[in-house]
């Protein structure tokens, strides 16, 4: 490659280099088009195939018997937002404070290992996670909960939500936190109310963009929410989610439920789209302001 | 930061407080990885002190006679992983060159959010299609023709089952696509503009520059995106259990179905009977935990050099 990009004969064949630069554009650009292809049709069938299956009954019904029409999911909607806000509870004040610290005392060796920290368990698989919280909760309570649901959630949503916090943080103006302090106020004052409020779109775009992971995750829920075909009544008890559902009725062998399948991934589907839209929205109109 | 050389900070009791505190809160994620890694080994001890070593090298798995060996899904897990690089790869590459150094500005913003988007979807979302659209496509029509045409080769021979280990990787590399190409934009765009005026202003054409000095410069950084991409096919879970087939045999052909490591898991976890079962299953896990972490601490220290690279060129 290089001999012939040094060779000087090469240099003098305009042309070629023409085509050859002509050649890699359009391979860049076809390549672009073959990423978007799944992407439109997925949306494409889950649309359609989605409509065609959601019905008033899927929203407020209980899942009925194989072999029974009708029916629908409308507790495993509660559940998804039920898993989605304990763990929003938990994950996002933690979150946010770990990115307060990686942006305002970020300079020590402690403040790397976090930092590093962050990044290394938001690439530890899913269903990892879900083996932890299992062997943490679920052995210990001895059944399986909607609040160890929510604490694996939790644990996915902490490192995305902690380092987009430090990203936002660090844009702030230092001029900023220096006129806050050169006013008088204290340090955590300072951070809290002007630096945080500062960045406090930016950060809302971050924290809905994890929830919208969470909202999907599967694979962590098989071992701690599991699944349940009555209403939630507890937090100690198991309890249905969409993403369990999906999976559990995909694999089935029933017309029927696939049909269901397919409305729920429409109803999951419009919530991370509805949510990343309105993350991108925040962040257009941050940017507007300034 | 700044706010340091205001030494206004030792008078304030508040300050002290809610500096302790924060720091209580981010040693969570410290202490979060390491208990992951502790209870991860706590559970697998008796499967590694049944049988230790062996276990990566046995191909036999039987719960019901207590034959536990994790060859076949390591096999699974490494074979659609490479399946799915081989073709997220130079793909999502070629999206991040024209997103970064070819598309006009207007169209940068919306088809970055589109690829973006692909990694938003839930990976059941994605089993679900790879189920009902992806494997009836593979089986009907990319199969037969690959085994026509290239049928004198292994790993397209034998009958289109449609659920297999060319689904999962397919799968896969859809999921995978996303992550490297937007840690590979980020990358490209570390790259200082004064690079890419100097070539331009040696006369050389657009892809000449793009190879000559925009990919040297991210070269560590664009291995450290196929690194994340590769940490996140290994572990990535619902979606390729739904279509890979989960029969733990190791076979030559790609039309064949296979198992991964972290579909095994999903599958019998809860499940498990017997106590080497589940401790058996949990090894797996801790393998898995171990690659995945070591693969990640890697690829951030390479996308890292990079912008730091960035950063002082821009500087000098």
């Amino acid at each position: 490659m290089n001999s012939r990009k040094n060779s000087v004969d090469r240099i003098a064949l305009p042309g070629r280099r023409k085509i050859t630069d002509l050649v890699v554009r359009t391979l860049c650009l076809v390549a672009t088009l073959l990423a978007l292809v799944p992407l439109l049709s997925l949306l494409q069938f889950v649309i359609v195939r989605g409509a065609g299956g959601l019905s008033w009954d899927l929203l407020t019904q209980l899942p009925r018997p194989v072999g029974e029409p009708g029916g629908g999911m409308a507790n495993a909607i509660v559940g998804t937002l039920v898993l989605v806000g304990l763990a929003s509870c938990v994950g996002i004040p933690l979150g946010i404070t770990t990115g307060i610290y990686l942006a305002e005392y970020g300079h020590t060796r402690t403040a790397r290992v976090v930092r590093f920290s962050a990044d290394v368990l938001s690439g530890v698989p899913s269903i990892i996670v879900g083996m932890f919280v299992y062997g943490l909760m679920v052995v210990t309570m001895k059944r399986f909960s909607a609040v160890a649901g929510g604490v694996a959630l939790a644990i996915l949503m902490l490192p995305t939500v902690a380092r987009s916090t430090e990203e936002l943080l660090k844009l702030v103006p230092t001029s900023l936190r220096e006129a806050a302090l050169a006013l008088g106020v204290p340090r955590w004052r300072a951070t809290l109310r002007v630096v945080l409020r500062t960045a406090a779109p930016g950060i809302a775009t971050g924290v809905m963009l994890a929830v919208a992971r969470a909202a999907g995750e599967t694979a962590p829920l098989l071992f701690t929410a599991l699944n349940s075909r009555f209403w939630p009544t507890s937090l100690d008890r198991p309890i249905a989610s969409l993403p369990v559902q999906i999976f559990t009725y995909a694999i089935s062998p029933y017309e029927e439920w696939h049909r269901q399948a397919w409305a729920a991934a429409l109803v999951l589907v419009a919530l991370v789209l509805i949510l990343n839209v309105a993350a991108r929205f925040f962040v257009r109109h941050r940017t507007d302001a300034r | 930061m700044a706010a340091d050389t205001h030494e206004t900070r030792t008078a304030n009791r508040g300050d002290l407080v809610f500096q302790r505190l924060i720091v209580v809160g981010a040693v969570v994620m410290v202490v979060l990885l390491a208990a992951i890694a502790l209870e991860l080994t706590r559970e697998s001890r008796l499967s590694l002190s049944a049988s230790g070593v062996r276990f990566l090298g046995s191909t036999a798995w039987d719960p019901v006679k207590e034959l536990f060996g994790g060859l076949p899904f390591i096999y699974g897990t490494l074979v659609s992983s490479f399946l799915a690089l081989l073709v997220a790869v130079p793909v999502s590459l070629g999206v991040a060159i024209f997103l970064v150094e070819l598309a006009p500005s207007w169209l940068r913003g919306p088809v970055g959010f589109m690829v973006e988007l692909l990694a938003a979807l839930p990976s059941v979302v994605y089993g679900l299609w790879g189920i009902f659209v992806l494997v009836p496509w593979l089986r009907g029509g990319v199969e037969p023709a690959l085994a026509r045409s290239l049928g004198f080769l292994p790993f397209f021979s034998g009958p289109s089952q449609g659920f297999g280990m060319l689904a999962g990787g397919l799968v896969l590399s859809i999921m995978i696509l996303p992550t490297i190409a937007s840690v590979s934009r980020e990358v490209l765009r570390a790259v200082p503009n004064w690079l890419r005026e100097g070539a331009l202003a040696l006369g050389t054409t657009r892809w000449e520059m793009i190879r000559g000095t925009v990919l040297p410069f991210a070269r560590s950084g664009i291995i450290g995106a196929v690194i994340l991409g590769l940490g996140r096919a290994l572990g990535e879970t619902m979606a390729v259990t739904m279509v890979i087939g989960n029969r733990p045999k190791i076979a030559a052909s790609l039309f064949a179905p296979g198992y991964t490591m972290a579909s095994v898991i999903a599958n019998e976890y809860t499940e498990a009977t017997g106590d080497l079962h589940l401790s058996a299953l949990a090894e797996i896990g801790l393998l898995l935990f171990a690659v995945t972490l070591a693969l990640n601490a890697l690829a951030r220290l390479l996308v890292w050099r990079v912008s730091r690279v960035a950063v002082q060129g821009s500087r000098r």
